[in-house]
């Protein structure tokens, strides 16, 4: 259906609402505003076409993070577990980002927390992608009895706190990267499920879809031909958004003591969210020791919000040729 | 009211739902209540005790976990277990802590209350900054306080709560000192109030910045309508037009989220309970799994459940006094 609002003057570029609240709001909340607003995007909605320098930077930035998730301990820093300085001192030349309460160099700790967050993040929302994604794609097709059990299943994964969930299976799994990357991964199919439907049973109806039928294809041909390419980008979209919730919700674990106790057979990995906890004690004196590890996952959070957002707003061809 | 009655229905399947996987999920959990009487003692595995060799130790060891586990009825079957707890949940009694032995409900409801509080609180304060704000950029969209609020908003969605609850705490409660770090739950009701505001704050403006979005979009869409083009025509004004007639259709995504976050802020609210030791339900819910206190965290499950699905009916009933449209759909069914 055409939307008449999409030329007029007023309706700029402005962010889908359920991105914003996917980002903001506890995973389960996610999928109901989504659910309210249809995958449709807000009428008020419009394209931009160029991406910005905004977008550029974003994605500069998240290159760099995973340049030193990957390289990180090839980088000309000191040992991230060496006691190379004072106790707690400040932005210096020799470190730069300061000391930590035993003396450890900031900056070489912050780089090395990249690590979890970006691991952490990647694999549980690709995992909730391949399982919601999939049902969710599915499910918007075909409808029926499978959209109905899927979504009752999702309903009532959603309707669980996350919390609970999320400790439950902390305190009966362990505390691995895998046991953390396993609950993240739970906790995140019910809302991709949720929207990757809703993008699915909108792409479904489309008239191209129905001459695809008529014209007697196969429904695994038209869901992988027709339906498919379309409800990619808004995935891609999405999954962004995802990774930073889900590196997130790590961290917050993380800062409540119930975070990643062994990673690849390393103990007590250096997270983030740890850091900032170690830092929170220290508040006080040393503000530094919290707020520089929370301002690379402040940063690292919002790019992919922003990447995530503008992809969108981008991709979404509908809105743009109407 | 038969759309209400029907709506009424489908809660009851939830709150079982949901209360009897809380159920399982507790049942599952490695080292069971048996653990928090004998403490390590306890006998996990008791096929072990079968063993006629045994040292006198782990003799008495294993006839204690029988007992004790006799006692609380943990040989049951999972369902069976299950209708006898449910069936004393719905009278109120949710079974005595074995930590401490205080009746469950008491816990809760002294709970409760701050947590209510706190939600109270911070929707307030959400509220308070979302609306006005989300007026202003909606009627003057791609304005000035559109676009700076818009980068606002989207800082403030990138900000986790642990680390805003830092940044408050650093800035208000130690460098300026206008509030006070920690909760005390003995004092004042003026002292808990002020207590109170950073936690309320520090969940309230990430709330805003949500809010805010939501009713900006939905206002400008509305704001698009053929009735508003019609109310300009007639010469009403500005304001009129923005309070009287598009304010209330754009409310829907608003109330929507509101809602969920009543429910979502009861016991979700861990962390900031924890970095400002606000004694709220959330902490009460980690307390409990960490130390295998069932009872607790079965009762507050459902609490919060039962918050959660009543709230979402009452909103449900708001739409209908949003826009009669949504009422009289209902009634024709």
């Amino acid at each position: 259906m055409p939307d008449p609002r999409a030329d007029s003057p007023l309706s700029e570029s402005l962010p889908d609402n359920s991105l914003y609240v996917e980002s903001a709001l506890e995973i389960r909340t996610d999928a109901i505003v989504a659910e309210v607003h249809g995958a449709s995007g807000a009428p008020g909605d419009a394209v931009k076409r160029r991406l910005g320098f905004g977008f550029w930077l974003a994605i500069a930035w998240l290159v760099l993070m995973t340049f030193l998730a990957a390289f990180g301990p090839m980088l000309p820093l000191d040992d991230p577990t060496d006691l190379v300085g004072k106790s707690k001192e400040s932005f210096s030349s020799d470190h730069w980002l300061g000391t930590d309460k035993l003396g450890r160099d900031l900056l070489s700790r912050t780089v090395s927390g990249t690590r979890i967050s970006l691991i952490v993040g990647i694999a549980a929302v690709a995992g909730g992608l391949l399982v919601g994604g999939t049902i969710g794609l599915i499910a918007g097709f075909r409808r029926g009895w499978f959209e109905r059990t899927s979504m009752a299943g999702g309903d009532i994964l959603l309707s669980f706190p996350a919390v609970v969930l999320a400790l439950a299976i902390v305190s009966f799994r362990g505390r691995d990267l895998w046991d953390i990357v396993l609950t993240l991964f739970i906790l995140s199919v019910a809302p991709i499920l949720r929207l990757t439907r809703a993008n699915s049973l909108q792409w479904s109806q489309r008239e191209f879809v129905q001459a695809s039928r008529v014209l007697g294809a196969k429904d695994s041909t038209i869901l992988r031909r027709e339906v498919l390419p379309n409800v990619l980008m808004p995935m891609a979209s999405l999954a962004l958004v995802g990774v930073a919730i889900v590196i997130v919700a790590e961290g917050t674990l993380a800062f409540l003591g119930l975070g990643i106790q062994t990673a690849f057979g390393v103990d007590d990995p250096i997270s983030w969210g740890k850091m900032v906890l170690e830092g929170s004690k220290d508040l006080e004196t040393a503000p530094h020791i919290a707020f520089v590890p929370a301002t690379a996952l402040f940063l690292t959070v919002l790019a992919l919000n922003f990447a995530g957002d503008k992809i969108r707003g981008h991709f979404d061809v509908r809105e743009s040729s109407l | 009211m038969g759309f209400l009655l029907r709506r009424l229905a489908l809660l009851v399947p939830v709150l079982l739902v949901v209360s009897f996987l809380t159920f399982m999920l507790m049942t599952m959990l490695p080292g069971g209540p048996e653990v928090n009487f004998l403490g390590p003692q306890a006998v996990q595995d008791l096929s072990i005790c079968d063993d006629p060799e045994l040292d006198l130790n782990t003799r008495t060891a294993c006839e204690d976990t029988i007992k004790i586990r006799e006692e609380l009825n943990l040989d049951d079957p999972l369902l069976v277990r299950y209708f006898t707890w449910l069936g004393n949940a719905v009278q109120g009694d949710f079974g005595d802590s074995v930590i401490t032995g205080v009746p469950v409900s008491q816990t809760i409801s002294e709970r409760l209350p701050t947590s209510i509080a706190l939600m109270l609180y911070a929707q307030a304060i959400a509220l308070l900054i979302a609306i006005p704000v989300g007026i202003i950029s909606a009627y003057r969209a791609n304005g000035v306080v559109d676009k700076s609020t818009t980068g606002l908003s989207f800082a403030l969605i990138a900000l986790p709560s642990f680390v805003l609850a830092l940044v408050l705490l650093f800035i208000f409660g130690k460098k300026l000192g206008w509030f006070p770090t920690r909760y005390d739950i003995d004092a004042a009701f003026r002292d808990k109030a002020k207590a109170m505001f950073l936690p309320a704050l520090t969940l309230g403006l990430g709330l805003a910045a949500v809010y805010q979005r939501l009713l900006r979009t939905d206002l400008v869409a509305t704001l698009h309508e053929d009735f508003i083009f019609m109310a300009k025509a007639k010469g009403i004004p500005a304001r009129r037009i923005l309070f009287r007639h598009a304010l209330r259709p754009s409310m829907f995504s608003l109330i929507t989220v509101v809602g969920i976050q009543v429910g979502a802020l009861i016991g979700g609210a861990i962390v900031v309970e924890q970095i400002f030791l606000v004694p709220g339900l959330g902490l009460v819910i980690t307390e409990g799994i960490l130390r295998r206190e069932f009872q607790i965290v079965q009762a507050s499950v459902l609490v919060i459940t039962f918050v959660y699905v009543m709230v979402n009916f009452v909103v449900d009933i708001l739409y209908g006094f949003l826009d009669p449209r949504v009422r009289h759909a209902r009634s024709a069914r």
